[in-house]
């Protein structure tokens, strides 16, 4: 089991908001910046990885029941993002790590095991 | 005669509105998931009211979301106030949209809301008439 907060604290993540929800489970990890199809494809307790900074991303997340938001290559994030993320409580982290380099270190951490 | 035991909500939902986009669809799950209703119906419910609710944000002059929930089944009406659909099926074609530009750097127009509300649905209908209105009448069996 493995904790976004563990998972933050391993790849020294930037914990930018909705923090108040860092123990939220991981399991699995889902990529993308369209977000219908991210819509209709991730699935609860996965983690999000994306460039996509706007404050639609949160609903995205809300409703995918995703376990956090991961912004990669230090995407800048909307302030409205920033509010409403923490309004619903979905942590969003930001690494310097592009998507790809971000799911190896994940499948690193966990030892394959999410 | 009237089933005494459903329960309707309505949400209105403002064109150009992406700040408050996705909080009816929210809304909605959260009441059906006090409801205690299955994490797969809740899913599809939730895609289906998400990709209208941004339909109605991104193409229409504004809209409502109406939620009926029955004992045995959920049944969404959404309707905006134009400018309509010119060719539905063209529109019911996966990946096809005609979002603008500035709508796609935001992460949407990829051309995957009908049908994506359509896959999640046990019934689907979708009328149109150009300058007047867009209408979908969604049924998900709570079965």
């Amino acid at each position: 089991m493995l904790t976004v907060e563990e998972l933050s604290n391993k790849l020294s993540l930037e914990k930018i908001s909705g923090l108040e929800n860092m123990d939220n489970v991981i399991s699995g990890v889902y990529i993308g910046d369209l977000l219908s199809w991210v819509m209709a494809n991730i699935k609860p307790g996965n983690i999000w990885i994306t460039i996509q900074t706007n404050i639609n991303v949160v609903a995205v997340a809300v409703l995918g029941e995703a376990a956090c938001i991961i912004i990669a290559e230090d995407a800048e994030i909307d302030e409205s993002t920033i509010m409403k993320s923490n309004e619903e409580g979905i942590p969003i982290l930001r690494s310097s790590l592009s998507a790809y380099e971000l799911a190896i270190e994940i499948n690193k951490v966990s030892n394959g095991s999410i | 005669m009237e089933d005494v035991r459903k329960i309707k909500v309505k949400y209105m939902v403002e064109k150009d509105d992406f700040m408050r986009a996705g909080q009816a669809s929210s809304n909605i799950k959260k009441i059906l998931k006090k409801l205690g209703l299955d994490s797969q119906i809740l899913r599809r419910v939730a895609i289906a009211t998400y990709e209208a609710e941004m339909n109605i944000i991104i193409h229409s002059e504004g809209g409502f979301i109406e939620l009926e929930i029955h004992p045995d089944k959920i049944r969404i009406n959404v309707e905006d106030n134009g400018p309509g659909i010119k060719d539905i099926d063209l529109a019911m074609k996966a990946g096809y949209s005609t979002a603008p530009n500035k709508i796609r750097e935001l992460g949407f127009g990829a051309g995957m809301g009908l049908p994506n509300i359509k896959r999640c649905c046990d019934e689907f209908n979708i009328k149109s008439s150009l300058g007047e209105y867009t209408r979908l009448e969604l049924l998900i069996y709570n079965k």
